[in-house]
């Protein structure tokens, strides 16, 4: 039980010297605005070991964090062709068809007034279904490697992306569009120079959308079938063997994926949509 | 309202390419079909017809294309067929049955609404301390936001298992994993909501000496509504998908997920694609009350046009 002590009270020193932090004079300044959630992190990975320690939690309901990145170190490899499989050939491939598709049908949408009234509202619907559930189908179609991943990647992307771009590229002003006109841009002059452009931020509020749900759909399609390789897979068989250490390594290594995917994009971002007042700040 | 004829004429265009993408996705079985049962195909070996794209053995046997929209088990089931079996197991079955897909869909939506209420209440809850306290704002905001990074959905097997082996089963667990995809769009749009009252009208309100709690009450409640309704939206639409994973793992017993994936065990295409059906009705369905409660609200508060 003293473990369970040990992390009351260190959960209170944390949080009082989070408050001191957090209502101190220098609260405005950068380093603050990282130290104050690095604490609070620091702080819930820690409670969680003496908790588990302390209570002597079985490995069935709950691993500590020690005992997970032990075998997320010790099980390197495996966790590598895993991320491979799942992220590299199923996530990143479909995310990038997926944009693809969805950029050109935009642009071919957005010749016409009639086709973009009619689908932004049924892209908008089908952008909150349940998507997901096209996954047996697709492992049917595609087999059971890393090409069913990408298509129900494909999939799960085509429609976020396909929306926010068809609304960016009505974000250009009526002016605007009017002083291309009058410099005598034709229509592609126009839209790779002027309304392209000014649909970046809409752009990439799509991708963003999209950076989380392509990993959940390379995850989730391998539950219903995969090779013997893959986080999907490797998170399921886990679970039967009930090495929950290995699932919640698994799980650090998608968190870790999915921020870095996420982080990457919104990098990007700030290059490409600089001039817009989000990003001046 | 005049946008009704665009959309019609896009779901009448993706109906019509659904119909014409059956033809090559179905026409192997179709011919071999014909061929067994006597009919003249035209490459009579099996293995050349293998080798022909879709297409190709389409045009080679018109005669067989027929075929191709009422297989029992074919790859790309018709529209109408995904119908006639939506309308089978819905209105033609009693909804005890366990073939009635009103009997699973009501085991999902159960654990959705429980899952969604115990999210959005959670996440106002967390809403309003991040609000006021702002050492909880510091610290617990940045990782809300990067958590939404995360593909949670991941950790549904998990959770489900694990639970079980603690003597939980049914609804629970799987409300939990909704409560968890629900939770994080309402914490963050209810924060921005509860701080959207412009510096304006809270010093209105001081000037009138407001208390804390009528501040919170009269202006910053009703100030985030909006807010709250649109992370309900996409609360909703998530609880569902989580309430659908949270049914794969358990060994596909009961609910729309149950359904997939049994359908995708026995190769079912037809019970695969109508479960996916139902659920985008439901989703659909929960979607349009959230809309339809926003609008009403909204326009009670004047806020609505």
């Amino acid at each position: 039980m003293t473990g369970v002590y040990a992390a009351v009270v260190l959960w209170a020193l944390a949080w009082m010297l989070n408050v001191r932090l957090a209502n101190g004079d220098r609260r405005e300044t950068r380093a603050m605005r990282l130290l104050v959630p690095a604490i609070f992190g620091l702080t819930l990975v820690l409670v969680w070991e003496l908790v588990v320690r302390g209570l002597q939690v079985p490995l069935v309901i709950l691993p500590s964090p020690s005992r997970i990145l032990t075998r997320f170190a010790a099980e390197m490899p495996v966790l590598w062709a895993d991320f491979v499989q799942t992220f590299v050939k199923g996530a990143l491939s479909g995310f990038f068809i997926g944009t693809a598709a969805a950029l050109s049908v935009a642009i071919l949408v957005d010749r016409s007034e009639f086709l973009r009234r009619g689908l932004l509202p049924v892209g908008n619907f089908i952008a909150a279904l349940p998507i997901i559930g096209t996954a047996p189908i697709l492992v049917m179609w595609f087999g059971f490697d890393w090409q069913s991943k990408a298509a129900v990647v494909v999939v799960m992307v085509f429609f976020p992306i396909l929306v926010n771009t068809v609304a960016g590229l009505t974000e250009a002003s009526a002016m605007q569009r009017d002083l291309m006109k009058t410099w005598g841009a034709s229509y592609w002059q126009g839209l790779f120079k002027l309304r392209l452009p000014a649909a970046m931020p809409f752009i990439f509020n799509g991708l963003k959308i999209a950076t989380t749900l392509a990993l959940i759909g390379a995850i989730v399609a391998e539950f219903f079938g995969s090779p013997i390789v893959g986080m999907g897979f490797r998170i399921s068989t886990s679970v039967g063997q009930l090495a929950l250490d290995m699932v919640w390594a698994e799980i650090l290594v998608a968190a870790l994926a999915g921020s870095a995917f996420y982080g990457l994009v919104a990098f990007i971002e700030k290059g490409v949509t600089f001039w817009h007042p989000s990003q001046r700040g | 309202m005049r946008s009704i004829l665009p959309v019609l004429s896009v779901i009448a265009a993706i109906v019509a390419l659904w119909y014409l993408a059956a033809v090559p996705m179905n026409i192997h079985q179709a011919v071999t079909d014909a061929a067994r049962a006597g009919q003249t195909v035209h490459p009579p070996e099996a293995a050349a017809r293998r080798d022909l794209g879709g297409w190709r053995l389409a045009l080679e046997n018109p005669g067989a294309v027929a075929g191709v929209f009422s297989q029992a088990r074919p790859r790309l089931p018709a529209p109408h067929q995904v119908l006639t079996e939506l309308w089978r197991t819905t209105a033609g079955k009693k909804i005890t049955s366990k073939r009635s897909l009103v009997f699973h869909g009501w085991i999902t939506l159960s654990a959705t609404l429980l899952g969604f209420a115990i999210g959005t209440a959670m996440g106002i809850l967390l809403a309003v301390g991040i609000v006021y306290s702002r050492a909880m704002d510091m610290s617990v905001m940045p990782w809300a936001i990067a958590s939404q990074t995360i593909p949670i959905l991941a950790i549904a097997p998990m959770i489900i298992v694990v639970l079980n082996s603690v003597g939980l089963q049914g609804l629970l667990p799987k409300a939990i994993i909704s409560a968890y995809l629900s939770f994080f769009p309402v914490v963050v749009g209810m924060v921005k909501g509860l701080r959207a009252p412009e510096a304006m009208q809270l010093d209105l309100l001081r000037t009138y000496s407001a208390s804390k709690s009528e501040m919170f009450w009269k202006l910053r409640l009703p100030a985030s509504m909006p807010y709250l309704f649109a992370s309900l939206k996409v609360g909703i639409a998530a609880s569902l998908v989580g309430a659908i994973v949270g049914e794969l793992p358990t060994g596909a017993v009961r609910g729309l997920g149950a359904r997939l994936l049994a359908g995708s065990y026995y190769g079912q295409t037809i019970q695969i694609w109508s479960a996916l059906l139902a659920a985008a009705v439901l989703a659909a369905v929960l979607v349009s009350i959230v809309g339809l409660i926003e609008r009403a609200t909204l326009r009670r508060m004047g806020l609505n046009r």
